[in-house]
């Protein structure tokens, strides 16, 4: 059925494209960016460029999708292996669902690289290690060639390829600096960042292996996506549970869901462009992506959506109670994008997946926005922390020899300065004005404010929750109520007032290469909510998706969750002016909901001491455990005492008491010596004939055979 | 039988012509040692490659056989049989291709006495060699008795400061296994009146049938048989030579070890005990199946409590062979053929870990985890080989790792013969737990901060000979991991033919 | 025809000088060439006899003569032999008299 569904119209052919652009670039840039010392312009250029070549190998299948009215198209390029019963090919699916996500990976993915060029130049300048230029940009196509074989993947194995390949170039990219800490001193934090974050993608990616065991076995001995679709419908409905459970799993995983995100705030440590398009746009978005694809399973299992609703409900708030008490500008927004990847997750757990998916697009672009930005200020006040110290060194000494020193002082400094603590901040409208103005918009489309991107999108998975799951809805539109409220308090922490330390007040604008994709992210931001106006005739992302989602209910606006929502994040943002706007915080003050909220700020501050308790409960243990099995049962048990002491001791005891001593030396030894003796005497005697001399040999030998001859003749 | 060019005698004895020259060689002529080692094994990867062109991969019988009367006493038929087919091809590529690479890999490494290191390296190929080869008990024996001698030796004279404990060991836990073996040789042997495996395979089920052979006897026989395979793996918990063995072997010594020696254990499993005991493999797969989820699991939880880095990837072993046995005794085609490919992984993987491991030992000479860091800012190249490496070993999508566990652990979960998913569900916990040991090795070692290591020695990065030893090894991990088709093809047909001989 | 016993006692008496020169000289060389006169008085005796019974059973047979090809051969391999052995003395002992060379001595 399948195989001739295989088209070869329109620009499918070129699918593959996809995934080999972007390896294009990888490969040329590993091969010769270093050997012929490519300058940084183009290495970046090149990678970009892959990158673009893939954006636009987007739009010509979305294009040649549409010319057949959103019918899915595959395109196998090549057979991957078959076994027994499992087949499987590296085949590109291409349908409504998988070319939206193409556009806004490849699309994103484009803006961030060119942005990354600029911000990279600095960033390794600062970290003086030049050298690793050419790294990043590997990393990130390698990383986007991964992100498109997971959303063009018409497997579940192909999907789960690029799964676990973003997991691997998140590792990668998070442990970019890997010898330092986010400020640059040596430490193992960031690698430990990177750690973490792989192996908790790791747990959920048992999920999703098992999930596809069980999707083989119990639906059609297949992991092509109709097949088992289609499959699904006659089967159980507990396996299907089964399934959708351990999909959630993987979910909570790479969307960095309760229980699992606790990766994603530690994931920062990454670069700033990595934390924007991995850990905000795309990357973490393939759990809703996998939740959305699975559409057919949950749909037949309703307990399961409930729990995949709540999951996703519980952790948008418990998310943004965190994100209120973070002072680091990326924490919070690490934060923030686990809450709102929570309203992802509860809307496809609602199945409103329409809604998911519009909050997904929006949430790239305006998170990718904000992400960014929040780069374009670090290097800002890093710029301006470079200036005041060279101002500070300028009458001692040329500014090339004061700039050694600052190395030496980043290294050893007795407390380095944070570029990205908000509590350094202060005032910066004036200083990065064009910075200000995106993440302004980015802040405003973040915190559900009408006519920005974030209100449509917002609105349509708060008025769904309202109809189906009402303990959702209020979960959500508290946490959208936080969502308003930590935006706030960053806008007047970071922009207003007046600036508290002197880098800060030092600050630079970032170059056009860095605010040019930003401008473009900000358009998309205020403009994205268009993809699906909820109105009559204009739920255009909802129609496309509903070639590959079947039905999808496309509801009109709803006046009173709309203006709910509205109204919270009004408030919200009226009180972080109460708090923080209107007085501003001083240098060296603590913050004021401190005083306000006593522990209950500790526990966000602090993150509710979850990392604590999983380094007691599990991490710890763990250890402990290994080490109990390797160190006790292992080598002292097994090794040293049953193979040591009871079998190699008793073999050796054995034979030298039991045997050599008794039965050996008074027995078998006292015979064999008493010969030894006989013959030593023996022996002792006829050695005098031996005299070396080979005459008298001979002559002996001469007087034998005259004998002999005598006997012979004479007998 | 119509006479053809004994192409696998020649493969099996080939690396003796090079022995042959070595011993007209003066021990000071190190160099031109070398490179007659080298050229020898590297001849003898093209003979099997050779082979390899003449084998047939839809044929799911034995070819290229060689078949001649050896010894015929007293009904005691004793063949010289050598052939190949689907189930072995691929070992004997790895075993020519791990044999050369770890010739390359000691160029520098080895210094004393270099000649008679050549000479045990080229002899132990031959036993390998003829251990995937022979098709009669008999001659299978003598090889596999046979590989245990040069690798007493590598190991006992160019090994660390335990090299003699870990020797011996090494050579009582292999013999005291394979004793048993003979003794089940030997009553086969008597009861069908041959040695050759596929004329015993014609014989026996008639013999079961009849109840000549009892359903008791031949769970003993079973049992006999992989008490020696069972070791050789090592099973947990008979693993308990492994680590002693490779902490002090030789980095080469360490390649053949975990490349192909320990596939002689899983092996003689597929080879030998399946198709010989066909109810009693399928009686013992839950128990073989539940020991390999132990040792899967136990395996990744001591590796990471370990601070001695060849321990670390010795213990990995344990694991990853667990995969292996879990595979092979889920007795269904994805299973098994899971499992061969998860052997040449395994081979590929740790080979190549324990060639990274050396080849840093030989500039630091430390095997401690804790003084070393930030090694891929100092090494570039060796760090992202080290990193291709790491992951491939730790099952990542697009390397050969994953294609092994993955169709392991779905034959496993779907297997009939274990009737039981939870050995696969747990077993995929060890995925996780792989992460987490590898990830501490690579960390350890490579990321962070630079270790102290790097204060006392001016560490350089890989020269020309080491890149060029891990080549062929990166370049297989890639294909296999993107594109395995062509080896399950060669599989294929001689797995489903073994299985299709299972009563199931 | 000369009678055989002439060839046989010439033979006696070669091959007593022979054993003579073994017996009493010490030099190996010279040890050698008795040697050789020993071998080929033996050649004389059987050349002689089989000269003197060439027909058995009515049919001619030189199985004396093929003999001698034998010995011959034998003396040079022994004579190969036994000087590379001298040679091999030499180097190590400096010497090649008979009576310095008793490392065998029990």
């Amino acid at each position: 059925m399948h195989l001739s569904e295989i088209t070869s119209s329109g620009f499918f052919f070129l699918a593959p494209w996809l995934v080999f652009a972007p390896l294009a670039g990888l490969l040329i840039n590993m091969i010769f960016a270093n050997r012929f010392k490519f300058s940084e312009n183009l290495i970046g250029g090149i990678a970009s460029a892959a990158s673009g070549v893939a954006f636009i190998v987007s739009i010509l299948l979305t294009y040649s999708l549409s010319l057949q009215h959103g019918e899915a198209a595959r395109w196998r390029l090549a057979e991957w292996f078959s076994i027994g019963s499992l087949s499987l090919d590296w085949t590109f699916r291409m349908d409504t669902l998988s070319t939206t996500m193409m556009l806004v990976v490849s699309g994103v993915g484009t803006l961030i690289h060119i942005y990354a060029i600029g911000y990279m130049r600095e960033d390794v300048r600062f970290k003086h290690e030049e050298g690793r230029f050419a790294r990043f940009f590997i990393f990130l196509n390698l990383f986007l060639a991964s992100m498109l074989v997971l959303v063009s993947g018409d497997s579940y194995l192909m999907l789960f390829v690029g799964w676990e390949g973003v997991g691997f170039c998140s590792f990668l990219l998070i442990g970019f600096w890997f010898e330092m800490d986010t400020l640059g001193r040596s430490s193992w934090a960031n690698s430990n960042a990177a750690k973490k974050a792989f192996i908790a993608n790791r747990v959920g990616d048992f999920g999703f292996l098992i999930a596809s065991f069980l999707i083989f076995w119990n639906l059609g001995q297949s992991l092509q996506f109709d097949q088992v679709f289609e499959a699904a419908k006659n089967a159980p409905p507990g396996v299907i549970v089964a399934i959708t459970l351990f999909l959630l799993l993987g979910v909570a995983g790479k969307s960095a869901q309760i229980p699992l995100y606790i990766w994603l705030p530690d994931a920062m440590a990454g670069p700033t462009p990595v934390s924007a398009l991995m850990h905000a746009a795309t990357m973490v978005t393939a759990g809703v992506y996998l939740v959305t694809r699975s559409a057919p399973f949950y749909n037949l299992v309703p307990d399961a959506q409930y729990i995949v609703a709540m999951v996703g409900a519980i952790t948008a708030l418990f998310a943004a109670t965190i994100a209120v008490g973070q002072y680091d500008i990326k924490k919070v927004l690490a934060y923030s994008t686990i809450s709102q990847l929570g309203f992802m997750v509860a809307a496809v757990g609602m199945g409103a997946y329409v809604a998911g998916f519009f909050h997904l697009i929006a949430h790239a672009f305006f998170k990718a926005l904000l992400f960014l930005s929040a780069g374009s200020i670090i290097l800002g006040i890093e710029r301006g922390h470079h200036h005041a110290e060279h101002a500070e060194h300028a009458d001692k000494s040329k500014s090339k020899k004061g700039k050694k020193e600052e190395h030496g002082h980043a290294e050893h400094g007795e407390e380095a300065f944070d570029p990205g603590d908000m509590r350094n901040m202060g005032g910066m409208r004036k200083t990065m004005p064009v910075t200000f103005w995106m993440y302004l918009i980015g802040a405003l489309a973040l915190s559900g404010i009408f006519p920005f991107a974030g209100f449509w999108s917002k609105d349509e998975i708060l008025l769904d929750a309202k109809l189906h799951y009402p303990a959702a809805y209020w979960l959500l539109t508290i946490a959208a109520f936080f969502t308003a409220f930590y935006m706030g308090r960053q806008i007047w922490m970071v922009f207003f007032g007046e600036a508290r330390t002197a880098p800060a007040k030092h600050a630079q604008e970032s170059p056009k290469v860095m605010t040019l994709p930003l401008v473009a992210l900000a358009i998309l931001s205020v403009g994205g909510g268009a993809l699906n106006f909820p109105f009559e005739g204009f739920h255009n992302l909802g129609h496309w998706l509903e070639h590959t989602l079947g039905e999808v209910e496309s509801m009109p606006l709803n006046l009173q969750v709309a203006g709910v929502s509205t109204l919270l994040a009004l408030i919200a943002i009226g009180i972080s002016w109460l708090i923080y706007g209107r007085k501003p915080l001083q240098n060296g003050e603590p913050d004021p909901l401190k005083k306000a909220l006593g522990f209950i700020y500790t526990g966000m501050e602090n993150k509710w001491f979850v990392d604590e308790g999983y380094a007691a409960l599990v991490i710890k243990p763990f250890d402990k455990l290994s080490q109990f099995l390797a160190d006790v049962v292992d080598w002292r048990f097994w090794h040293d005492f049953v193979h040591e002491r009871l079998i190699a001791g008793t073999y050796n005891w054995i034979s030298a008491i039991a045997l050599d001593k008794y039965s050996d030396k008074q027995g078998i030894d006292a015979f064999a010596n008493g010969l030894a003796t006989v013959s030593q005497r023996l022996s002792a005697g006829m050695r005098k004939i031996q005299n070396g001399f080979v005459r008298s040999y001979a002559l002996s030998i001469l007087l034998g055979v005259v004998l002999i001859l005598s006997y012979l003749i004479f007998k | 039988m119509e006479f053809h060019f004994p192409l696998l005698t020649l493969l099996t004895f080939f690396p003796v012509v090079g022995v042959l020259v070595i011993l007209f060689l003066k021990s000071e002529q190190k160099n031109a040692i070398r490179w007659v080692a080298l050229t020898t094994a590297l001849i003898t990867f093209g003979i099997s490659l050779w082979a390899f062109s003449l084998f047939r991969s839809a044929n799911p019988d034995l070819q290229l056989a060689e078949k001649y009367n050896w010894i015929r006493v007293a009904g005691w038929n004793i063949y010289y049989y050598l052939a190949v087919d689907g189930l072995s091809v691929l070992l004997v590529l790895l075993t020519t291709l791990l044999s050369a690479i770890a010739i390359l890999c000691t160029w520098t490494a080895v210094e004393d006495r270099v000649k008679d290191f050549m000479i045990f390296s080229l002899l132990l190929e031959v036993g390998m060699n003829g251990v995937f080869l022979a098709q009669d008990l008999f001659l299978f024996y003598i090889f596999w008795e046979f590989s245990l001698v040069p690798m007493y030796f590598l190991i006992g004279i160019w090994g660390g400061p335990r090299r003699v404990y870990a020797a011996v060991k090494f050579f009582l836990y292999t013999m005291a296994g394979s004793i048993l073996m003979l003794v089940a040789i030997l009553y086969l042997a008597i009861q069908t009146n041959t040695f050759s495996v596929p004329d015993m395979l014609s014989v026996l089920p008639g013999l079961y049938a009849a109840g000549t052979i009892s359903a008791g006897a031949q769970m003993l026989l079973f049992v006999a048989f992989a008490a020696a395979f069972a070791i050789k793996v090592p099973m947990w918990p008979l693993h308990s030579w492994l680590p002693d063995a490779h902490v002090e072997a030789p980095t080469a010594g360490s390649v053949i070890l975990a490349g192909v020696l320990l596939k002689m254990g899983t092996y003689g499993f597929l080879r030998f005990n399946i198709p010989l005991f066909p109810n009693a493999a399928i009686q013992a797969a839950p128990w073989i199946a539940a020991l390999g989820t132990i040792g899967i699991i136990y395996g990744a939880a001591v590796s990471y409590a370990q601070q001695d880095i060849k321990k670390l990837v010795a213990y990995s072993s344990v694991s990853h062979l667990g995969f292996v046995m879990l595979g092979l005794f889920a007795l269904n085609p994805e299973g098994v053929a899971g499992a061969i490919i998860q052997m040449v992984n395994h081979g590929i993987s740790t080979g190549a870990l324990f060639l990274l491991l050396g080849m840093i030992y030989e500039r630091t000479h430390t095997r401690d985890i804790n003084v070393y860091g930030g090694l891929w800012k100092i090494m570039p190249v060796y760090g992202s080989i080290m990193m291709i490496a790491s992951f491939s070993s730790m099952g990542l999508p697009g390397l050969n790792g994953f294609i092994g566990e993955f169709t392991i652990l779905l034959g496993a979960f779907g297997s009939k013969a274990i009737s039981n998913p939870w050995f696969a569900g747990i077993s995929a916990i060890g995925v996780i737990m792989a992460a987490i040991y590898i990830l501490y090795l690579f960390q350890k070692m490579f990321l962070g901060p630079a270790g102290e290591v790097t204060h006392h020695h001016e560490l350089k990065d890989l020269n020309w000979r080491e890149i060029v030893t891990m080549i062929p090894l990166v370049v297989l991990m890639f294909w296999i991991g993107l594109y395995p088709a062509p080896f399950f093809n060669i599989l294929a047909p001689a797995v489903e033919k073994l299985l299709s001989a299972l009563p199931l | 025809m000369t009678p055989l016993n002439y060839y046989i006692a010439l033979s006696a008496i070669l091959f007593s000088i022979g054993v003579l020169g073994v017996l009493v000289r010490r030099n190996p060389l010279i040890i050698f060439m008795s040697i050789e006169l020993m071998l080929n008085a033996a050649n004389l005796a059987f050349v002689a006899f089989g000269r003197s019974f060439e027909i058995a059973n009515g049919k001619p047979f030189f199985s004396g003569q093929i003999f001698v090809f034998f010995v011959i051969a034998v003396a040079a391999a022994e004579v190969a032999v036994g000087l590379a052995l001298i040679v091999e003395i030499f180097k190590t002992k400096n010497t090649v008299n008979i009576d310095d060379v008793n490392s065998l001595k029990g």
